[in-house]
């Protein structure tokens, strides 16, 4: 198992090289889903205003 | 047809003519820039031999996309540009009037004070010439391809430094052709021929295509 | 039956099918990496003999080919979409444009740090001004250019199609900067990259590259497709469907 991380003596770069796509790939997908509900929440909360401004 | 061609190009020579001030800053950008960098790096004979092709032509970009933000600007402010859009005449006709005045003024006196350059960097008469040749065959290429950012960011806040972002990235290939012929001429005049005649046909297609697709960039930005 | 593909064409259709696409795209995702990365790791040999001997490190080009190509093939796919943008004018192909950029310049970063990685024990240099590396680079600069552009401008229509426009002129000086990079001395090109046909590649290290390619492919589209989402819904915040939509999943 340490053969695996050690990578012959190389693990620095090239669990670096992985490490650094895993951040990017991951903060992206977390980016992508925190913008989906922003959005959302900020329609949803605009769609009840205009209906509770709205004269019964 | 080439009576409108020539009605702008007069038009936009004469209205810089009235305000001299904006050519002399391009010139003198370009000669504080080249100024700078022996002050950076060294005075040594060697070195500055070595760096000054491409210095020259590092400055010759920025100086050429630092006037490239008035390509427009003026014209789009007080409306005639919309007036061009809507004559009969083809657009990028009128387009390739407007850039060869702009390059008249900021690309032609940079390739007149070359010399002056190439003293500055110990050149030799020889690379001095080859270094005029190619300021005269790449700097209208700058204006030309550079026009196509000055329409698209036209009337956009902070215009010019997103400009160079676009822009700079395109005007490489004449970077790397246009110092490479002043560094060979050290070895062999007849070596540039290469790198000339490539500058060359860069000018050709950029002459062509260039003034298409910065028409269609105005388009889109007047619509 | 013909299909009318234009059906697809409007974001009221594609909304709701770019999110029914996304999840089996990430099961793909998820699938893919998992082969591609144990048959990496664990059915490659630790050291390649050899023209060009190399050590465990080799390992990165099952991360840093795939990240390169995506670059390259993801900005091939936002000019197209922006063509089509420009030629019909239809607004959902602006918008996929516009999905695909922030991914592909994701992947140029990704290529351009793991070749550093690479480089490294490799080359004994982090960067080399290798034509490849280079090229890279200026394409990383030509979609943050297409980013900062169509940010910069606050009319959507024209934010859309100036900067399809300025993708286009990208695509036709790609060759040229590439050229121009590879071959500073017209008369001979040198290249630190081998110049290597996917057939020498040993069938392992291949299969494996390839899993890791069609797996970041699949990313990409997952991702596209969320971004999607996002940029209909902040676009079609007016329409009624959007207002439809909102009322059901308020109720629920």
């Amino acid at each position: 198992m340490s053969d695996f991380f050690s990578q012959g003596g190389y693990a620095f770069f090239v669990w670096g090289a992985y490490g650094m796509v895993v951040l990017v790939l991951v903060a992206e997908v977390l980016q992508l889903r925190l913008q989906h509900r922003t959005i959302l929440a900020r329609l949803g909360r605009l769609a009840r205003l205009s209906q509770s401004s709205r004269p019964e | 047809m080439w009576a409108v061609f020539w009605c702008v190009l007069k038009r936009d020579l004469l209205l810089a003519m009235r305000r001299r001030t904006d050519v002399l800053t391009t010139l003198f950008f370009f000669m504080i820039v080249v100024s700078l960098f022996p002050l950076g790096v060294g005075t040594e004979r060697q070195v500055l031999q070595i760096l000054g092709p491409g210095v020259v032509w590092v400055a010759a970009l920025l100086a050429s996309m630092l006037a490239l933000e008035r390509l427009f600007a003026a014209d789009y402010e007080d409306g005639t540009l919309e007036q061009m859009l809507l004559t009969a005449q083809p657009l990028s006709l009128l387009v390739l009037a407007k850039v060869g005045a702009h390059w008249l003024l900021t690309g032609l006196p940079l390739v007149l004070i070359a010399p002056l350059v190439g003293m500055q960097y110990h050149l030799s008469d020889a690379q001095i010439g080859i270094m005029m040749l190619s300021l005269l065959l790449g700097t209208p290429i700058l204006s030309l391809i550079g026009a196509i950012g000055a329409a698209l960011t036209l009337g956009l806040r902070g215009g010019g430094i997103l400009l160079s972002l676009l822009i700079l990235p395109l005007y490489i290939p004449v970077l790397v052709y246009g110092s490479g012929a002043i560094e060979v001429s050290v070895i062999d005049l007849s070596d540039t021929m290469p790198y000339l005649s490539l500058l060359g046909a860069f000018l050709l297609a950029a002459l062509t295509l260039a003034p298409l697709a910065s028409a269609a960039a105005l388009k889109i930005s007047l619509e | 039956m013909t299909l009318n593909w234009f059906k697809f064409a409007s974001p009221a259709t594609f909304y709701p099918l770019a999110g029914r696409l996304t999840r089996p795209f990430w099961i793909l995702t998820g699938v893919l990496l998992v082969i591609g990365l144990y048959w990496g790791f664990f059915q490659t040999a630790d050291q390649l003999g050899g023209s060009n001997p190399q050590k465990e490190y080799y390992r990165i080009i099952f991360i840093h080919v795939p990240a390169a190509w995506m670059s390259m093939w993801l900005y091939i796919v936002l000019v197209f979409w922006a063509a089509i943008g420009l030629v019909f004018n239809t607004r959902l192909s602006f918008m996929m444009a516009n999905a695909v950029a922030p991914t592909g310049a994701v992947f140029t970063f990704l290529a351009l740090w793991t070749g550093a990685f690479w480089g490294r024990p490799s080359w004994g240099t982090y960067w080399d001004w290798d034509p490849r590396l280079t090229s890279e680079l200026v394409l990383f600069f030509l979609y943050i250019g297409y980013m900062a552009l169509h940010s910069a401008i606050d009319d959507t229509r024209r934010a859309d199609r100036a900067s399809a426009l300025l993708a286009l002129v990208g695509l036709v000086m790609v060759p040229v900067i590439y050229w121009s990079i590879n071959c500073p001395d017209p008369t001979q090109c040198a290249a630190l990259h081998q110049r290597s046909g996917l057939g020498k590649i040993e069938s392992n290290i291949l299969f494996s590259m390839l899993t890791m390619t069609l797996a970041f492919w699949m990313y990409s589209f997952a991702t596209s497709f969320m971004r999607l989402r996002s940029i209909i819904l902040t676009r079609e915040a007016e329409a009624s469907w959007v207002q439809e939509l909102l009322n059901r999943e308020h109720s629920r």
